[in-house]
């Protein structure tokens, strides 16, 4: 079982669903599926116009794992405008805020109320859990 | 407790829904009596705020939990207020009826 990824941190996540191409007829309705942390890391680098060390700091994650993100980005962008396809956001492994936490035991994500007091998984009620936050 | 699972049909065969507030069913499912239902979305076709009406969906039912593959920002905050918990399963191939298997 491969090791599971970091969740990226992201600040705010994208203000859009999707963008589609138009004035071409035989767009491919396929989508190209930009994840939160991708939109992140363009957003970052090239927007914020941030070096990729203070970028990756801020995402939680190393320098060359920034890299891998923002050139997977990149290529995806470069994907849905050179082959006209609509692109879509999607959640990925971002982490938006401090509340979410995750199971060792299924790898679920949930939330804890104030009204829950036992510290267990929502899913298969393992007690073995991390707050996003600590396990990166 | 009540927990709400996200179905893209309205039988336990069906398979489990990624998203929260544009699910096609929810499904329903009471822990201590065993009884599960389906109810239909009505803000599926909503152009928008479809997560908080589906929240409050959720409240109305009487829900405490709410297992979905995806929470919009709204929806969170909305369910946050509301102090139901939320879970996320990231693999849609499971059905309704092996979801509610694994939280008996």
């Amino acid at each position: 079982m491969p090791r599971h990824r970091k969740l990226r941190k992201v600040v705010a996540p994208p203000n859009f669903k999707g963008y589609r191409p138009y004035g071409n007829q035989t767009a491919k309705a396929e989508a190209v599926e930009l994840l939160y942390e991708e939109y992140e890391a363009i957003k970052l680098a090239d927007y914020d116009l941030m070096h990729h060390l203070d970028a990756s700091k801020l995402m939680g994650v190393s320098r060359p794992t920034f890299a891998r993100i923002y050139e997977s980005a990149r290529r995806k962008i470069a994907r849905a405008l050179v082959e006209a396809k609509e692109i879509k956001t999607m959640y990925g492994n971002a982490l938006m805020d401090k509340s979410w936490f995750l199971c060792n035991e299924c790898n679920a994500r949930f939330t804890i109320p104030k009204t829950v007091t036992k510290r267990a998984c929502a899913i298969c009620r393992s007690t073995s859990i991390n707050s996003v936050v600590d396990s990166q | 407790m009540k927990t709400i699972i996200t179905s893209t049909g309205n039988s336990k065969s069906d398979r489990f829904d990624l998203r929260f507030g544009r699910a096609a069913y929810f499904c329903l499912y009471d822990d201590e009596t065993g009884h599960v239902s389906f109810h239909d979305n009505k803000h599926l076709a909503a152009s928008h705020g479809a997560g908080p009406k589906a929240a409050e969906f959720a409240y109305e039912l009487g829900a405490e939990k709410v297992i979905s593959g995806d929470f919009g920002p709204k929806a969170k905050d909305v369910l946050d207020k509301l102090n139901i918990q939320m879970a996320i399963i990231e693999n849609d191939d499971q059905t309704v009826g092996d979801i509610i298997g694994i939280i008996k």
